[in-house]
C-alpha cells in the first residue's frame, strides 16, 4: 500500500476560504440556506466551512445540520459488511430552503442519490446544490456533478481518495492511497 | 462491521450484551426517523415480513406492523382464527406454505413455549418470536430495557423490581435475561403462588412483599394478572390482589425516592396498577410504546442485513 499526498494542510486552508465565498457569493446572508453535511464524513468539513463564514465574513446565523443515508442506500444487503447508521440532526426545516449539501469526496454519486431520497423527509427544498471538497473525475455511477469543487482529482478505482482533518485525525491533508 | 450474532430473535437468553448494545444503538437512529415529518425509510422495500398471530394481540402485532412498514417492507398478516390452522393444518404446513409466496421474515405469536425455536429449525426464513406462550417475549424486554436506559441513562447497576403474575409471563422471564445480562439487580415480587418454584436459579430475588419491594427499587415493571392462562385459582380474589400487590398512588408518593413505573400492557386498571398512577408522571407506559416501534424497526433491520 502506498499513499502520496494530493492536499496540504496550507492547501485545505486556502480551498476551504475559497469555497467558503463561492458560497457567500450564491447565497450572501444565508437567510434562507441550510448546510447539510452528509455523515459520516461529510460534517467535518460542513462544520469547518460554517465557522469560516461565521468568523471571518460575519454571517450570524447559519444552519448546520448532519444527514444520515444509511437507510436510504441502494446497496443494503448487496455488500458484504453490514451498513451501520450515524447520527442525523436537523432540527429545521428544509421547506422551500436552499440547501447545500457537503461532502468529502465525491466518487460514484450514489450518497448524494440517496441524500437527495433522505432529505426528503424533512420537506420539500426550494433547490439543492453541492459542495465536495474532492471531485473524482470520470467515476460517476449517475449524472451527478457538484457545483462548488475544491479540487478535481483523477484516480483509478483501486486508489482510495482519504481526506483528514485534523480534528478527528490529527491533520488536515488528502491522501491518495494506492491499496 | 458491527452485527448480531444470530440470524433469529427467538429469545433474549439466545443473544449477547454486544448484540442489547447494537439493537439499542440502531434503535437510537430509528427513533429520530419516526420523529420526523415523514417517518418513513425505504430500505427494506425488497423484503417481505409475515406476521403470524396464533394467539390475540393488539399492540404487538400493531408495533411490529408499523415498525415493517416505517422500514417499506411488504407486510402480510395472518391470524389463526381465520386460516386453515382450523382445518388441522401443522405450523410447519402453515408456514412453509406462507414462504412459498416469497417471504423472506416471519414474525410470530403462538400460545406453545418454544414454537419460534421449533420453527426455526425447519423452515428457511428469519424468525421473530412476538411471544411463545409462558416462554419469551424478547421485543418487549428489549424495548423495556431501551426505556429504562432512556429515562435513567443506563441499565447497568439499577435496581428493578418485576411485580405480578411471574408464573404465567413471558415479559417477566425475558425481561429477567435482558437486565441481567446488562448488569441491573432484578427483584420478583408477587403472591407466593404466582412466582416460579426456581426463580432464584436465575439470579433474582424473591420479594412478597410489594412495600419492601418498593423501597429498594429505581424501577417497578408491573405486570399484567393474567387471568387467561390461569386454569385454577391462584388467588382469592381480585380485591384481595390489588389491595397487596396493587400499585396505587398511596404507596407511591410515601416512598422516600421517586421511582420509575412501567407497565407492559395491556393494563387491568384498578387491580395491578392505579388509573392515577398509570397517568402519573413517574409512569412510562406510552414511552414504552412508542420505544416498542423503534426497537422492533431496529430488531428487523439488523436480521433482515443478515438475509
Amino acid at each position: 500500500m502506498s499513499q502520496k499526498i494530493l492536499l496540504s494542510a496550507k492547501e485545505i486552508h486556502i480551498i476551504l476560504h475559497r469555497l467558503a465565498c463561492q458560497l457567500l457569493e450564491n447565497h450572501l446572508d444565508f437567510s434562507n440556506s441550510v448546510l447539510i453535511g452528509i455523515q459520516p464524513r461529510g460534517i467535518f468539513l460542513a462544520e469547518r466551512l460554517s465557522k469560516i463564514l461565521k468568523d471571518d465574513y460575519k454571517i450570524k446565523n447559519i444552519n448546520l445540520g448532519s444527514l444520515d443515508i444509511t437507510f436510504y442506500r441502494d446497496d443494503f444487503r448487496r455488500s458484504e459488511k453490514i451498513l451501520s447508521a450515524n447520527k442525523t440532526k436537523i432540527d429545521f426545516l428544509v421547506e422551500d430552503k436552499n440547501v447545500v449539501f457537503v461532502d468529502d469526496v465525491l466518487y460514484t454519486g450514489r450518497s448524494i442519490r440517496a441524500a437527495l431520497t433522505a432529505v426528503q423527509s424533512f420537506g420539500r427544498p426550494q433547490n439543492i446544490e453541492l459542495l465536495t471538497l474532492i471531485d473524482r473525475r470520470f467515476s460517476r455511477h449517475l449524472p451527478i456533478q457538484p457545483n462548488y469543487r475544491g479540487r478535481q482529482v483523477d484516480a483509478i478505482n483501486d486508489e482510495k481518495v482519504k481526506v483528514m482533518w485534523a480534528e478527528n485525525d490529527g491533520e488536515d491533508a488528502v491522501y491518495l492511497i494506492n491499496r | 462491521m458491527a452485527e448480531l450474532s444470530t440470524k433469529h430473535l427467538l429469545g433474549i437468553k439466545y443473544i449477547t450484551k454486544q448484540d442489547i448494545d447494537l439493537i439499542f444503538k440502531t434503535a437510537d437512529n430509528f427513533k429520530e426517523v419516526i420523529n420526523r415529518p415523514i417517518k418513513k425509510v425505504p430500505t427494506l422495500r425488497d423484503i417481505t415480513i409475515a406476521n403470524i398471530f396464533f394467539e390475540n394481540s393488539t399492540r404487538t402485532k400493531l408495533s411490529f406492523e408499523l415498525a415493517e412498514k416505517r422500514l417499506s417492507a411488504d407486510v402480510v398478516n395472518f391470524s389463526a382464527g381465520q386460516s386453515s390452522v382450523k382445518k388441522g393444518e401443522t405450523l410447519i404446513d402453515t408456514v412453509n406454505n406462507i414462504l412459498s409466496m416469497k417471504v423472506d421474515m416471519v414474525v410470530m405469536r403462538h400460545p406453545n413455549p418454544g414454537a419460534g425455536i421449533f420453527l426455526s429449525k425447519h423452515v428457511n426464513a428469519a424468525i421473530i418470536n412476538a411471544g411463545d406462550g409462558a416462554h419469551e417475549h424478547p421485543t418487549q424486554a428489549l424495548l423495556d430495557s431501551y426505556s429504562i436506559r432512556e429515562k435513567l441513562g443506563e441499565v447497568k447497576g439499577k435496581n428493578v423490581v418485576i411485580v405480578g403474575d411471574i408464573l404465567h409471563s413471558r415479559v417477566a422471564l425475558s425481561n429477567i435475561f435482558a437486565l441481567k445480562l446488562q448488569g441491573a439487580n432484578v427483584k420478583v415480587c408477587g403472591p407466593q403462588t404466582l412466582i416460579p418454584k426456581h426463580i432464584a436459579s436465575l439470579g433474582v430475588e424473591v420479594e412478597l412483599d410489594l412495600r419492601k419491594a418498593l423501597e429498594w427499587c429505581d424501577v417497578a415493571n408491573m405486570l399484567r394478572v393474567q387471568n387467561e392462562r390461569m386454569d385454577v385459582s391462584y388467588f382469592p380474589t381480585t380485591r384481595e390482589y390489588a389491595q397487596q400487590y396493587g400499585l396505587t398512588k398511596n404507596i407511591l408518593d410515601s416512598l422516600d425516592k421517586e421511582i420509575v413505573v412501567m407497565h407492559p400492557g395491556p393494563i387491568n386498571r384498578g387491580v395491578e396498577i392505579t388509573s392515577d398512577v398509570a397517568d402519573s408522571k413517574q409512569s412510562i407506559i406510552l414511552g414504552q410504546v412508542e420505544n416498542g416501534v423503534a426497537i422492533r424497526m431496529a430488531v428487523i433491520y439488523l436480521l433482515a442485513s443478515k438475509l
